[in-house]
């Protein structure tokens, strides 16, 4: 044992001459980490993410991008014989007749679903709680755009089997990219390399998802997980806690080994979701072929709120001057574009809309803002019932009613539930707050919200008002 | 899972929400500190080395799994297990026997002082005098950057060919014959009463590549619908003749986001697409009745060849599928 000691001082001695790299471990090491459970949802995403490149460059090794038609004369009995892309038939190979290769697969898919269910897990951990104020806006931007990052590359991902649901999928975001006005008809051929089904396409998503995207979202990471260590993590209030310092404990020994344990923990469910739970099973969908569609296509989930809205949005298309702006433009990517803008955008108005551009490191808690509350749970319903629309033909199967009953159901919920959602929830932050107040808490400093910043038509006058003064 | 031990459980809960006076919480020592019960300590101890030993067992599980020929289930769950135990592992040791001392750390100003800005900015600025005083120079190497910028653009050219009148057009036209997708021709008989049969243009046969026969299901935007509707389709303005013997054909792409439109329900006429659920009337010009849709499929005008086959007497009425920008230029 000693001597094992002592090699392993001889070799950090001899790196440290080399890269000065005691004092820098030193200091990573005694980080200080605030502890509260609502953290630990950030790291389980970066652990999916592990789980993601560990089991996809697995999967690279016997994965074949290519629509060369072939005939199947691999081990699953049903598609003996059929003809098919060699990327479907690969997939064929992965799922039966590879070992361990359908186990990585079903790994694979599961850890695309956490992975993005804990992003957007952790994007309304940091929204409630107000960890996106200054100085974190940047990282705020980073987290966005890892998000939309890796919505597109889960939606690449499962698209590159070339089975009849992901042909589907392919062909709905073909006519989603021709309905862009103007431009349109040349992004769908630039991005497919033709007309649908295009040649290309494919073996373009495969270089998307397998690199592109890939190191796009390695780069990002790590920029986000510098920023934290730049900053130093936010904290709630507590005893000893203040805007000045933070309190937790430090990396090293006791948070490695929790993380480490968490980072192990989740992979375990993973493999056991992976070994146990069936997913994406292509072989039942069989090859995609264009003129062909199955009943109850849907997509994953972190796409569902796009189909949805695919579905409520009404018929409703402009027409002018002989152009068109087609249906799906709408629901698909002005929704789309607007929601992510306004994510993008919404640390910079709740500054403006509160006045309010210091620096915070401790946390709201969400009751003590109950109108950001109100607003984020009213903006989470809404999506929920946009996702919830997605399965608008599989309820109405279900439960034996319309079609058409279920859909106009959910176009009402879609305007009826966020309001009422919004309005419970700032009725709940009130009463809470009166409950603290009743319990003896001092009820903490509350920003005043400047809704006269809604009245557009008044900023011209506005804005003359303010540069009156300095004229002479 | 470790959420609580943050929080001081004799701190007031609602405390959460205030900035705090006064010390942070005291620490908690780990199991075998001075002064714990060494009977937990040996029971953590175990739990510990338990979870330990049953990852070794998923591990060597596994491996036995995979020399016998591999089964995605028992994969799956030793693989879960090798991994849970290990990680159950290391999280009961970090809890159990590592001390749990809150570290106050302080936090500085995240901007830089006035002095740091502005010697940087001097510093910058005697780079930035050399530049403004070559005025030439810099509009020079602007442009050059510029132009290599726009020049480097035009490689993405290449990615696809210029969307012409493929979108609009399809391989129909007078005379083409209707197949259906193993190339049959189709005579009016083939399609019972309120039948549905999905056919393409037929693609003639290259006697250079003469091995392989075309397979007509790969034009995937001229797929029609043929289908023998059991009442009277409503006469469309325009349209007199386009059907023949009770066939009508439409296109089986939705102008919604161009599915197939796959479902026929005969008792109603109704069309109806698996993935939107737009509905169209084939009764009625397939007229979109219910869902997003906004415009009708295209009609295709059909007759019969002498040898009664069914064929094309031209294109579809407008460009199949789903809408784009200069679709009805």
């Amino acid at each position: 044992m000693a001597r094992d000691h002592l090699v392993t001082r001889r070799v950090a001695r001899w790196l440290d001459q080399r890269l000065g790299s005691a004092k820098l471990a030193r200091t990573a090491l005694g980080k200080v980490f605030p502890d509260h459970w609502s953290f630990l949802i950030g790291e389980i995403a970066l652990y999916a993410f592990v789980v993601l490149l560990v089991t996809g460059v697995y999967l690279t090794f016997f994965f074949d991008p290519s629509i060369e038609e072939v005939v199947y004369r691999g081990s699953y009995e049903p598609l003996r014989g059929v003809e098919m892309s060699q990327a479907y038939a690969s997939a064929l190979d992965i799922s039966f007749d590879v070992r361990a290769g359908l186990v990585m697969r079903q790994i694979h898919h599961w850890a695309a679903l956490l992975f993005l269910a804990a992003m957007v897990v952790h994007l309304m951990r940091v929204f409630f709680t107000g960890a996106f104020r200054r100085p974190r806006e940047l990282n705020w931007i980073i987290g966005i755009t890892l998000l939309i990052l890796s919505i597109f590359n889960g939606f690449a991902g499962y698209s590159l089997l070339d089975d009849q649901l992901s042909g589907t999928g392919l062909r709905i975001a073909y006519s989603i990219t021709l309905s862009i006005p103007l431009v349109g008809t040349w992004l769908a051929s630039f991005l497919f390399g033709g007309e649908f089904p295009g040649p290309d396409i494919i073996n373009r998503l495969y270089v998307i998802h397998i690199l592109l995207l890939p190191a796009l979202i390695i780069v990002l990471l790590t920029a986000h997980l510098g920023l934290v260590v730049r900053h130093k993590h936010t904290q709630f209030g507590g005893r000893g806690r203040t805007e000045r310092n933070v309190v937790g404990e430090p990396v090293w020994p006791r948070f490695a080994f929790k993380s480490i344990g968490l980072m192990l923990l989740t992979a375990a469910v993973l493999a056991a979701l992976g070994g146990l739970a069936q997913i994406n099973p292509v072989w039942l969908y069989g090859p995609f072929e264009p003129a062909n569609v199955s009943a109850a296509s849907q997509p994953d989930w972190y796409m569902a709120w796009l189909d949805g809205a695919l579905r409520v949005f009404p018929p409703w298309e402009a027409r002018a001057f002989g152009y068109t702006v087609p249906n799906p433009f709408f629901p698909a990517v002005l929704l789309a574009g607007g929601t992510f803008a306004l994510l993008y955008l919404w640390p910079f108005l709740e500054a403006r809309f509160t006045s309010d551009t210091l620096e915070h490191h401790l946390l709201d808690r969400p009751r003590n803002r109950p109108v950001r509350t109100s607003l984020g749970a009213a903006t989470v319903a809404f999506y929920t019932v946009l996702s919830l629309s997605a399965s608008t033909d599989v309820v109405a199967v279900t439960f034996g009613t319309s079609v058409n009953g279920v859909l106009v159901a959910f176009r009402v919920a879609c305007l009826v539930v966020p309001p009422v959602v919004g309005l419970t929830t700032y009725r709940l932050c009130r009463e809470l707050q009166l409950r603290d107040e009743a319990a003896g808490m001092a009820p903490p400093e509350r920003p005043r919200i400047r809704w006269e910043l809604l009245r557009v038509w008044e900023w011209h006058a506005r804005r003359r008002a303010r540069a009156a003064p300095t004229d002479p | 899972m470790t959420g609580s031990d943050a929080d001081d459980p004799e701190a007031p809960r609602g405390c959460l929400g205030c900035s705090g006076d006064g010390p942070p919480p005291p620490a908690t020592g780990p199991a075998d500190g001075p002064g714990a019960d060494p009977h937990a300590a040996r029971r953590a101890e175990v739990a510990v080395a338990t979870g330990f030993l049953a990852s070794t067992a998923g591990a060597i599980g596994l491996a036995v799994v995979y020399w016998r020929g591999g089964q995605p289930q028992l994969e799956g769950l030793f693989l879960a297990l090798a991994l849970g135990g290990l990680g159950l592992g290391f999280v009961l040791w970090s809890r159990r026997f590592m001390p749990h001392q809150p570290v106050v750390e302080a936090r500085h100003p995240i901007a830089s002082t006035e002095e740091e800005i502005d010697r940087f900015r001097d510093e910058f600025e005697q780079g930035e005098v050399i530049l403004t005083r070559r005025k030439l120079l810099v509009r020079t190497a602007g442009l050059a950057v510029g132009a290599l910028g726009a020049a480097l653009l035009f490689p993405l050219r290449s990615l696809g060919p210029r969307p012409g009148k493929g979108l609009k057009e399809t391989p129909y036209g007078r005379g083409v014959y209707l197949v259906t997708a193993d190339n049959q021709r189709v005579r009016a008989e083939d399609v019972n009463r309120d039948g549905v049969l999905t056919v393409f243009p037929e693609v003639a046969a290259d006697p250079e590549e003469a091995e392989e026969p075309p397979r007509p299901e790969h034009q995937a935007d001229s797929s029609t619908l043929l289908i023998r509707p059991s009442g009277t389709p409503r006469p469309q303005r325009g349209r007199d003749g386009w059907t023949v013997d009770g066939l009508v054909a439409y296109s089986k792409l939705c102008t919604h986001v161009g599915c197939p439109v796959g479902l026929y329900q005969a008792d109603t006429h109704l069309l109806l697409c698996p993935c939107h659920q737009s509905t169209f009337d084939v009764l009625d010009g397939a007229r979109p009745v219910f869902g997003p849709a906004t415009r009708p499929l295209p009609q295709l005008p059909i007759g019969l060849d002498a040898e009664g086959y069914v064929v094309a007497e031209g294109d579809f009425a407008a460009p199949p599928g789903p809408g784009f920008w200069d679709r009805d230029r």
